[in-house]
Order: structure tokens, then sequence, then C-alpha cells
């Protein structure tokens, strides 16, 4: 049965878009009895929640719901809203999907829509004594000037209800007691990957919570994005995620590029993907070596970053940069190929087929290293469905995610590739899957790289880019999970809000589930197979 | 077609494509300043001592390790074995900002992260220095317009190196170290100043 | 006895005897002792920037790298005086709210009870400081007041960090010393003596580890393990546990406080390596393979020093080696392989040694 008739028999009065992307409006308590339908549908239950992505439509404040099935792979987005500006209320899906505890968190920091029953309402990303929501259209950017007093985190927050009088309540929920033993952990701690922060009580050396606190590299990105140009906006994405940089600006590209409908070339295609697959072979080696170092073997972190060094080495002759390349363009690539490049390519994945080997030998078949990521950390495949954790991380718990196959981009549905699934759930499932997807990626490159057909290598486009009205939307596999680009066009060239779905927001969320009852050292380890980026949490 | 011949050969000039070796200006004023204060001499053993010492200092600076975003992987990468930085006695990395010499900031600093990095700052035991890197960390970059960001880092902690770019090479971040270094030898750890002693009357 | 040729025994009595003539014997004594305790602190810091340039190099060569090479000529020979010259002249921090007179304490625990373990090793025939027929015993004893110093250093920084790792490292040192008594003890049972420079004699007719076979090599690598514990080092470094702890029970302490715990985790390293080749390895004596007699007269040609430092240098590499390509194990693991594996197996190897001493089946 088509989606669009589905909900149309559940809610018959509800709004289908007509320009853009289809997107269904719904009443805020229609879209809570929707959302709970298509949830729990037997055949084809919606139990993935994509993103949740806050708008400011100057008249009314709302959300849009992407959701997909895990069991036949369809999309589809809901949308809902609340005119009141002052006190804004909407139903929490928290219930449903459990992904969405964090990011309404978000939407409520940035929109402040608070959700009802949700039990966690504090702010994530900025300071709890932040004045105003930054995201809103009416937002003073003046408002809030820089205060160097440290900050006070409450030990409680709160939640809201909706009476059986139809008033609604508040109260307090406790997230650590008076006498837990709560160690803080970041923002500036080697091995958190960045400046994420952890409060972490303790019971000795056991694990009994874990709160991240996110928002220290929150660099207002998306605000930023709707005072820029559409080939302006580029330029953040490689800032994002910076280990999948390629990819993040390959998401926003084809988003423009369906949107204005411009065809690119096949060459710029098989360009792309190639550098897809390198900037992931990048991304895992780095993960690798990380990871190790994390687990305070030293040495193995400088095997990762040999390998990685010829892969720099090859973006920097075609590209210019190492680590941020800045190479997609919206109509194709920025620059053609260097001639070396099919030659350097093949050569290091040669060298890398060689080299592997090493990598498995000094830490994969370790005593140590097995006795501290096998059965550490497990999520089940409920759990990384509910949390949304896409990516490696779901993959090594056996849901089958991988965009690329699901839902094919460039030239994914033309090359022969595995995607790698691991039903045991822990942390050497999650360290696995990226090892073999290194090998996988070697293969879609190598057949690729003999193939690549001349021609442009970008379309000319014109000078101002102005899309049509509508949402649009287009996701892509990045190193570390489904990233998404949502854009809304009011018909200007400038987007009139541009969302990215987070690869790592619900990864550090599952940090709380992962953890529970571990040590100290595997918080650690967990952390680094769940391989987060925090500049791509923050935004 | 006179003047588009002008304004083009204007655009020729200003355009920064690559810098010739001979216009490039290292900072070597420094030691030419203090060798040229200190021509008529300079205190023998305190001299010598703050020589000494400052050599050690220079030879051996040991970094916080304080990444916030892209320039931390290139840090990363300048520890790696291809860069290596261990060959110029910059080897430790320090995660207590207590045992750290120099913090070197990598990456945007926004005004969540403000208050830490000013206590790490103030945690860090004397003499400290501090490095700026990238974009971010200089003006704000790309981010200077957004709400949440600090530009530049120098609003908050004294900053003695800024190493630009976005993110800089790992070349780059050895120049910058290389500054600091240099900085560190023309200073006077055991108090005074370099000065110019008074010439002798006869030559006057 | 062709060994006779390096013992610096009738060289320190000569000087004993030359001073006592001029003065008083008290007042001869106060000056050797002044002395010999000058020339220990030299060579504790001239071994411990030994050490740390070596611990460089080898992880650099381990790691691809190149290691410390600008600094000081060709090698990087000057960068650890540089780290040494740094450290120095960095401030030392007063905490706010810390145990002060603890806090400043706790360095100074651990160094002391470095340097006298220290001053416990055979360097040579007659080169020992303290000659008693307990050496070994007192070895093991003043070893352990370093957990005591580490303990206090975590407890008094009021600091979470430092107060995991200093528990850590607590549980951790006191358990494994469990197995390192048991190994001297098997040691001792096969020389019959706690005296160091006995247990070193006895061996001049083979290497403790040939003579004792089979259980004298499974001490020998329990001993090492341990002995890596002891010291805190990789894989055993949850002390400080750098990605864990930032850097463990001495997070707050900077300049040259923190340059005490440097010193003594490197001088550690050496003196556990020390002890192993005492013990096992015959200390000073020259290698001898029975029936190579002119191979035998060679060897007895290298001073006694030189095997010491030789062979000792030689379990450093080992440990390095450890260090660099292990993983970290965690806390539950650690203990887990001290109680469960290494100490039942450690009373096994006792009492197998005490079998074959019974039945004469040792060399």
């Amino acid at each position: 049965m088509e989606l669009k008739d589905k909900i149309k028999a559940i809610i018959p009065q509800a709004v289908f878009s007509e320009t853009g992307e289809l997107v269904v409006t719904l009443l805020p308590d229609d879209f809570r009895r929707v959302a709970e339908t298509l949830r729990h549908d037997k055949e084809e239950p919606m139990d993935y929640l994509r993103d949740i992505v806050g708008m400011d439509w100057g008249d009314a404040l709302g959300a849009l719901y992407y959701l997909e099935s895990t069991v036949t792979y369809r999309r589809i987005t809901l949308k809902t809203s609340t005119a009141d500006r002052e006190q804004p209320f909407l139903p929490s899906v928290c219930d449903l999907w459990k992904t969405a505890e964090i990011k309404e968190r978000e939407v409520y920091d940035f929109f402040g829509i608070r959700f009802l029953n949700n039990p966690d309402m504090r702010r994530i990303y900025l300071r709890e004594d932040w004045k105003g929501y930054p995201l809103r259209k009416d937002y003073d950017m003046d408002s809030n000037p820089l205060d160097l007093d440290n900050e006070v985190n409450s030990d409680t927050t709160e939640e809201y209800y909706l009476n059986s009088d139809g008033t609604i309540k508040g109260h307090e929920n406790t997230v650590f007691d008076r006498d837990a033993f709560v160690v803080n952990i970041g923002p500036q701690h080697p091995s958190t990957h960045g400046v994420l922060r952890m409060r972490v009580s303790l019971q000795g050396e056991t694990i009994c919570k874990v709160d991240p606190i996110l928002g220290y590299i929150h660099r207002g990105i998306e605000k930023l994005n709707e005072g820029l140009t559409y080939p302006q906006t580029l330029a953040f994405t490689d800032r994002l995620d910076y280990l999948s940089a390629h990819q993040n600006r390959h998401a926003l590209c084809m988003c423009i590029e369906k949107a204005a409908g411009i065809e690119i070339s096949e060459r710029a295609q098989y360009i792309r993907t190639i550098m897809d697959e390198l900037q992931r072979i990048d991304s895992h080696l780095l993960f690798y070596s990380c990871l190790v170092m994390d687990m305070g073997g030293l040495t193995p972190f400088f095997y990762g970053f040999r390998e990685r060094e010829m892969i720099l080495d090859i973006f920097e002759g075609t590209t210019g940069g190492r680590l941020i390349q800045n190479y997609n363009m919206i109509g194709g690539v920025q620059a053609d190929l260097h001639p070396d490049f099919q030659k350097k390519v093949k050569a290091f994945i040669k060298h890398l087929r060689s080299v592997i080997k090493d990598y498995h030998d000094i830490f994969t078949g370790n005593v140590i290293a097995t006795t501290r990521l096998k059965g550490v950390g497990v999520l089940s495949r409920e759990d990384v469905i509910s949390l949304g954790a896409t990516g490696g991380t779901g993959r090594a718990s056996g849901w089958a995610n991988d965009v690329r196959k699901h839902h094919p981009y460039a030239l994914y549905d033309k090359v022969d590739f595995r995607e790698i699934t691991y039903t045991e759930g822990d942390s050497f499932a999650r360290y696995m899957v990226r090892m073999d997807e290194i090998m996988e990626s070697c293969k879609i490159i190598e057949q690729l790289i003999d193939n690549i057909p001349e021609g442009e290598y970008r379309v000319k486009t014109k000078a101002i880019i102005k899309l049509p009205e509508g949402v649009f939307s287009s996701s892509v596999e990045t190193s570390r999970g489904e990233f998404c680009v949502v854009l809304e066009s009011h018909g200007d060239k400038y987007p009139y809000r541009l969302h990215y779905r987070s690869t790592g927001l619900p990864l550090v969320h599952a940090m709380d589930t992962a953890c529970r009852g571990t040590k100290i050292a595997d918080l650690i380890a967990i952390g680094g197979t769940l391989d987060f980026v925090i500049p791509d949490i923050d935004r | 077609m006179e003047e588009r011949s002008v304004g083009m050969e204007i655009k020729k000039q200003t355009a920064i494509r690559s810098m010739k070796y001979e216009e490039f200006k290292n900072n070597d004023y420094l030691e030419e300043m203090v060798r040229e204060l200190n021509r008529n001499g300079a205190g023998v053993i305190v001299g010598a001592v703050d020589d000494l010492l400052n050599w050690g200092r220079s030879n051996s600076i040991w970094s916080l390790t304080f990444g916030t975003s892209c320039c931390a992987i290139e840090f990363m990468a300048l520890g790696a074995a291809r860069y290596d930085m261990a060959r110029f006695g910059f080897e430790v990395t320090r995660n207590s900002p207590r045992q750290a010499d120099m913090i070197m900031v990598l990456g945007t600093i926004t005004y969540r992260m403000a208050p830490v990095l000013k206590r790490l700052y103030d945690q860090m035991a004397e003499p400290k220095y501090v490095i700026a890197v990238g974009g971010c960390t200089i003006s704000g970059g790309p981010f200077l317009k957004s709400y949440h960001v600090v530009n530049g880092v120098d609003k908050i902690i004294p900053v003695d190196v800024y190493i630009p770019g976005c993110p800089p090479r790992p070349e780059a971040f050895y120049y910058g170290m290389m500054q600091l270094q240099r900085k560190m030898k023309v200073e006077k750890y055991l108090g005074g100043v370099n000065r110019k002693e008074k010439e002798p009357e006869e030559e006057k | 006895m062709t060994l006779d040729y390096y013992n610096l025994e009738p060289l320190l009595m000569y000087i004993h005897t030359s001073l006592c003539g001029v003065m008083p014997e008290w007042l001869a004594l106060t000056l050797e002792g002044v002395v010999v305790g000058v020339i220990i602190l030299l060579l504790y810091v001239i071994l411990a920037i030994v050490m740390i340039y070596m611990e460089r190099k080898v992880c650099a060569a381990f790691q691809c790298r190149i290691g410390p090479n600008r600094v000081g000529g060709k090698g990087g020979l000057l960068q650890v005086p540089a780290d040494v010259l740094k450290m120095l002249t960095k401030e030392i921090i007063k905490l706010k709210n810390a145990d002060n007179f603890l806090y400043n304490l706790a360095p100074f625990l651990v160094i002391l009870a470095s340097v006298l373990t220290f001053s416990c090793l055979p360097w040579n025939k007659g080169g020992e400081i303290l000659h008693m027929n307990i050496g070994i015993f007192f070895i093991l004893a003043v070893s352990s007041i370093g957990i005591l110093g580490i303990l206090l250093a975590g407890w008094s920084s009021n600091s979470k960090y430092s107060l995991i790792g200093a528990m850590r490292s607590g549980a951790m040192i006191i358990s494994y010393e469990l197995s390192i008594g048991i190994c001297v003890l098997t040691m001792v049972v096969m020389s019959g003596t706690m005296d160091i420079q006995m247990i070193v004699s006895n061996q001049a007719n083979g290497w403790n580890i040939f003579k004792g076979h089979i259980p004298a090599i499974a001490a020998f690598i329990i001993y090492l393990i341990a002995g890596n514990a002891e010291a805190n080092r990789g894989p055993f470094d949850l002390a400080e546990a750098e990605q864990e702890l930032t850097a463990g029970y001495h997070t707050e302490y900077s300049g040259l406080h923190f340059g005490f715990f440097y010193l003594a985790e490197y001088l550690n390293l050496f003196i556990t390596a020390g002890i192993a080749t005492t013990l096992f390895l015959g200390g000073w004596m020259p290698l001898h393979i029975a029936g190579l007699e002119g191979f035998n007269a060679v060897m007895d040609y290298i001073p006694g020093v030189v095997w010491f430092l030789g062979k000792t240098f030689f379990i450093v590499f080992l440990l390095m080696w450890i260090r660099w390509t292990f993983p970290r194990l965690r806390i539950d693991q650690v203990l887990t392989l001290e109680w469960k594996y290494l100490m039942p197996t450690s009373l096994v190897v006792l009492l197998l040694m005490t079998v074959c001493k019974i039945y004469g089946l040792t060399f």
C-alpha cells in the first residue's frame, strides 16, 4: 500500500505538499496518532527515526520528522507545528523512538519548542543560562555576549506533561543524585575525540550513568547557512565531520543539484564516488589509529597514520587540500583529476592490501585487545534502530542500514560490494565492521578506477542559483553513518533553512546504553569504537 | 582597451600565487635586535645561565593536547611518523595542563568552550605559551558571524604565535613552533631586560 | 680466581684505611657516606637521562619514526638534558584545596623508595653499598614505600582523576608484590641465601636461569610480568592511563615534583631489570659456557659493571618492547591476571623449585 494512502486512511484531513518532496502536514494531536500507527505497523514498521528537524516558519514553530522502515526501506516525512510562539508545546515521540530523546532536546535548544513527556528538557548545545533560541528567525544575534564565568551544570531537569484537565504541568527529574560519585570527562580530554564532555557517575570503577554534555564546538553552522548563497554554504560541510569531508559535501551538492534539476556528468559521478571511498578508507584508518591509542597501544597509531598520509597525498595532488579538500561543487567537482591520480590510487590499494595484515597481527589477534573488546558495550539490534545509530555501529548489531545499498546514489548501484554486517553488537564487531569496510572500499575503487569516462568534470551552472520552493533532502553514507541534508527553500538564492543530520549525535546518545555496567577503561574503548566526530555533532 | 589592460596588470600583481624566496621575511629580526642591544656587553654569568636555560626551555616544549576540531587531526599527523615532531623536542604531549609548557589552540573556540580554555590556561604552570592555530582561533575564520564563536582566541588568553590556515599544513605548524622557540630564546628568564649599554664617550 | 682483576673491594679498603690514617674512623665513615650518597644520586640522574633517551629512541624505532635528532648534535643526545633544564625552571603549583603537606611529601617518598632500592643493586664485585645478609629482603621492603607516595599523591591532590589513578595503582602494586615476592623467594630457595653478593657469586659456575632450568625460567617470566606492573609501565600503566585519567595520580603535579615522578618511573624500570639481572642472569658475572675455556677467559676480561649494565639494559629493552606493543589492560583484567593466574603459578613454581633443590635436580 502506498504510504500516502495509509496516512489518508488514518487522518483524512492530512495535507500533502505539492512542491519539493513529499511532506505530510498534520496537527500535533493527529501527528501523534499517525506516528504511533506507523511505528507499530505490522508489515512495515517505520521504526527508524532518521531525524527531527526543527523549523521556524514565522507564523508557526514546528518540526519535520523523517521516518524510514528498516524492513522495506521506504521513507516518509511528517510535519507538525504549533502557532504559539511564547509557550510552544509539541507531543514527544521519545517513547516510540529513543533517539527522539536527544533530538527533541536539540529542537528545544534551537527553537524553544518544549516536548510533552520528554523526561529531559535541558539545553543541549548552549549554556544553561543562554537567553533566547538562536535558530528562530527573530533571534537577536547580540543578545548573548561572551561570558567567561565558569558554567554551572544543574543536576536536575524538567519534564512537562499534559494534565487531564488540559493544562500543562512540569516536574523535576534528577540526572545525578547528590551522593553519586560523578567524574567529569572532557571537554579537554585526550580520548573523547574532540571536545565531548561526559559526566559519568561511578560505583568504584563501574559506570552507573553517562550524561553527555555537548556544544563545546557548536559553531552555529545552520544559522550561518541562512545568510549564505547556495555555493557559499558548501564550505561548511567539510568542516562538520572533517573525516567525511567529501561525503558531506557530496550530500549537499546532491541535494542542491536535485532541487535545481542539474544533471552532472558521468565523469563527475565517477570522481565523486572514488573520492568518497578514499575518504572512507582515510577515516577508517584514523579510526583504527585512534581506537588503538585510546586503548593504550601507541605503536599501531603510527601504522594507521603512515598509510593515511598516502591517501592525503593523493587528495592533495588533485584537490590541493590535505584534510579539508573543498572539492565537490554544485554541478560536479572543482578541478579535474591529477594525471597521476589513477596510478597512485592503484599503487596505494596494492600497498594497503599488503599491510592490512600487519594491522590485524599487531592488534586484532592480540589477547588483550580481544578481551577488552569482545562482549563489551553490547548494543542490540533493537537498541541501534531505536537510537538511530547508523553506520558501522548499526551494522555491527545486525542492522543493514547502508545508504549506498538501500538508497543508492552516485554510482553505488553499478558497483559490486558487500554490505558488512555483524550480529554481536559489541565493540569488537564495531571494530571489525570498519576493518572489513576498508577492504570493500578498495574493491569499489578498483572497479571504478580504470573506467573513468572522458568528459566534463563539471557542468556549467548559473552564477546565482535559485531553488524552487519546497523541502528537499538527500542522504549519503559517510564514514560513520547516514548523513542527511534537509533544505527548505522559499525560492531565494539563500536557503530558508539548511539542516544537517548529525551522524554522531545518536552515537553519543548510545553511550549511556552501551556503557552502563562497564568500567571506565571500557568507556574509552566503546567511545573509540562508536567512532564519533564532535564538530559533526555540535554543528 | 587601454584601461582594461592596466586593470588586468594590477590584478596580476596583486594576485598571490606563491611567494618569491627573497621576499620571504623570516622573523630573525628578533635575534638581530637582541644582538644589537647586547653589542656593548651583557652580563657574563647571568647571560650565560640565561642562554643555557633558554636553550633548554626552547628545546623541550611539551604541548597540552587541546584539539577542538579539524586542526587537531593535522596536529596528530604532525606527531605521526611522517612529520615526527619528536625530532625537535616537542616529543611529549601532556594531557594535564599542569605539566604542559604550551597550549596549542587547535580549532574553533565557542562561547561554551571559552571559560574552559581560560581555566586550562590558568591551570598551567609558568612559563607558559600559547599558539593559535587555524583561522577559527585567530579571528573566528569562516564562523566569524556566528552567535556562538569567539572571534579570536586572543580575546581570552594572550597568544604568542599565530599559525594561519584552514587547517594549516604540518609544515606551517613547524614554522610556527620554531617561531615560538625563537621567541623563547630571546627572553630573559632570570629577569632584567636586553638593553643597549651606553656607548663609550670616545667613540662619539 | 680470575675475576679478581676487577674486584673493587681491595681498592675501597685501601681508601678506607688511608683515610683512617689521617682522621678518626667516624669522620672517615661520614666522609665516605657523603661521597657515596652523592655518587648514587648522580648515577641515578644520569641513568634516568640515559633511560629516557633510550625509551624515546626505542619507541621511535618501533613506530617507524626517527625520534629526537635535532637537539644537541646528530642523534638528539642533548634532548633529555634540555627537558631536565626545562623541568627545573617550571613553576611548582600550589593547590588551594589540597592537603599541602602530604601533597609535597608524596613525590619525595616515591623518589626516596626508588633511590633506596637503587642503592642496593650490586654493580660489581665488591661494588655494593650496603652489605647485609638479608639484602634481597631489604630491597623488597623499601621498594614498597613507593606505593605509599603514589597513594598520598592521589589522595592529597583532591582530584578525582588522581584518586582513581592512585587507587588503581594501590590495588595493582600490592597484588603484584605477591608474585614478585614469591619469585624472589624461588630464587632464594635456589641460592640458599638472601645476601645479594652471595646470590651473585653463587652464579659463578652458571647463571641461575640455566642452573634452575624450568622453575627458574618460569619464575623469570612471572617476575618480568609482575615487575613491569610494579614499575607502572604499559600494558600495566593504569595508574597513569593517559587516555582515561589524563595523567593519573600525578595529574595535579607540575615542575620538579612531576619530574620526580617521571624520573622514578624510569628508574623503577631500571631497578626491576637490575634485580632480574641479579637474581636470574648472574648479576655482574660474565657468561661462561662449560668446555669453552678460551671463550670463558675472554669473557672474564670484560669488567663486571659492563656485564651488569649490559644485561640490565637488555631486560629494559625487552620491557620497552612489551610496552610499545600491547594495549593497556583493564583494572579487573589486571587483578584477574594476578590473583587467578600469576600467583597460583608462582606458588607452583616455588614448590617445584623446592622439590628440585631437595632432590638436587638443579645444576
